[in-house]
């Protein structure tokens, strides 16, 4: 990535990366300063500081936070706060990029937000498998307990494991003691969450940014990206490219650069994932024409979703790559809304029997079906994200599904995947 | 007025698709499909007479 754009410095968030090892209290405090105490900078003002800012959620759905921060703000029992570094999508490694390495800017935002909605305590969310990123953050609480930097206490969740297991509500659910399953809204968590208080629930890398926002202003974070979409934003690239991983990029940016960045040939790619699994397949044409802002994704069909984008080799077959995230995304449904229990598998068993070339002749009828009915039918976006992504694969691959259903398994299908895809039929 | 299903609760039954046509279809597995539309008045009553034999009362009416 270009190091300077045209009117900001990049890195933000990560200028603190010190080549893979963990950035202390006073590391961090020489990068980035420290917070503004509480009497220079009140919670109200930290929630004006991120409206203006024009924050959104890096999560995924991309809602905006100051609205959220609103929310909770005006509940009347005494909030909660939850970091929410789960970071369920498997292609995705920024969130835990973070954590691992940079806990102390999670923390700052964390405190911050807390600060801003009026919170006691902050819940830090991560998967309980994930060792590194929990040996990291507890190291940096007692580092900030030690020199007294907070007025917030901070505690540790180990979420399970699922791919739904960060989503908001299921969250929260866990948080309470309940199943790691999205539960139906109303209520809203912001109304009534963790403990039945409202609850501010936001992704550790969308702290992040409030950490930074806090600390200059609106001004400061609108020097990058574009006037309808300011500020930088961590993406992960994986697939076709020399040099995969976390890249921070000002939105606007065209993918043709953040390709280059990372070495990416673009004579070698077949397709571009952009938003991971409940993102969509784009052709490889659009390497040119798009640019990583939601107003050019949304106009090819796309969403910034949580920042990945991976690029297909073409020596990879683009029908088994969506068979086997079709086949995990079946398999992570919570089982409780039946349109996503049948629907989901379904599609994944219709998709493999593309594959295999035995499907029965009217399989592309019933997927477009499919697709079209499922959204909108589960208690959470999980069958919207299956139904956008297999959709945009039918469409960006037509010819390969339809020589597939007529032909069977081309070379291409037995290899492993090419793009890091832990989804695997069983 | 809108109907809409809770659809951990939707044991598909299928009685509201039988109640309340106009309104609403079911899928493949017999899961209703709702139009997203405001309920003319005139097919109130009828949303009423579907959201109340659901046996598992999944669906709810929704004011606007």
């Amino acid at each position: 990535m270009p190091a300077t754009t045209a009117r900001g410095a990049l890195p933000r968030l990560l200028a603190g990366l010190s080549g893979g090892s963990l950035a202390d209290l006073e590391q961090h405090l020489d990068v980035h300063g420290p917070l503004p105490p509480a009497r220079e900078l009140p919670g109200g003002q930290i929630i004006d500081l991120v409206e203006r800012a024009g924050l959104r959620g890096r999560g995924g759905a991309g809602f905006p936070t100051a609205r959220k921060l609103r929310a909770v703000h005006a509940g009347r029992r005494a909030p909660v706060v939850v970091a929410n570094g789960c970071e369920s999508e498997p292609l995705s490694d920024k969130d835990s990029l973070l954590v691992r390495e940079l806990p102390h800017l999670v923390l700052d935002g964390a405190a911050a937000a807390a600060r801003a909605v009026g919170a006691p305590r902050v819940i830090v969310a991560l998967k309980g498998s994930a060792k590194a990123d929990r040996e990291a953050i507890e190291w940096a609480i007692e580092q900030r307990r030690k020199a007294k930097q907070d007025d917030v206490e901070f505690s540790l969740f180990a979420a399970s494991e699922g791919f739904l297991s960060g989503q908001e509500t299921s969250l929260v659910s866990q948080i309470g003691g309940g199943d790691a399953r999205p539960t139906f809204i109303p209520p809203r968590v912001t109304d009534r969450g963790v403990q039945g208080r409202p609850t501010l629930v936001q992704n550790v890398e969308t702290l992040a940014q409030l950490a930074l926002i806090a600390r200059h202003g609106p001004e400061w974070y609108r020097e990058v990206g574009t006037d309808a979409e300011p500020g930088a934003a961590l993406i992960t690239l994986a697939g076709a490219v020399a040099v995969p991983g976390v890249y921070e990029i000002a939105y606007g940016t065209p993918l043709r650069d953040v390709l280059g960045a990372a070495d990416g040939n673009e004579s070698e790619i077949a397709g571009i994932l952009i938003g991971g699994y409940f993102g969509s397949w784009l052709p490889s044409s659009v390497v040119s024409r798009l640019d990583l802002s939601q107003r050019s994704l949304r106009e090819h069909g796309a969403s910034f979703g949580c920042g990945v984008v991976v690029a297909l080799p073409r020596s990879a077959c683009a029908v088994a790559e969506t068979v086997r995230i079709a086949a995990y995304l079946a398999d992570q449904s919570a089982d409780q809304c039946g349109p996503c229990i049948h629907g989901t598998a379904a599609i994944a068993d219709a998709l493999y029997a593309i594959e295999q070339g035995n499907a029965p002749r009217h399989v592309f009828a019933d997927l477009q079906r499919w697709t079209l009915e499922l959204p909108g039918r589960g208690a959470c976006h999980h069958p919207n994200g299956v139904a956008h992504f297999v959709a945009t694969a039918l469409q960006t691959f037509a010819s390969q599904f339809d020589d597939h259903a007529r032909h069977g398994p081309c070379d291409g299908c037995a290899s492993a995947s090419a793009i890091g895809s832990p989804g695997r039929r069983g | 007025m809108k109907i809409r299903c809770n659809p951990i609760k939707c044991e598909a039954h299928g009685m509201c698709a039988e109640l309340f046509p106009e309104w609403i279809r079911l899928d493949d597995w017999g899961y209703p499909i709702i139009k997203d539309e405001s309920i003319p008045r005139s097919l109130e009553v009828h949303a009423r007479r579907a959201a109340n034999a659901c046996p598992t009362l999944a669906l709810e009416l929704e004011d606007e």
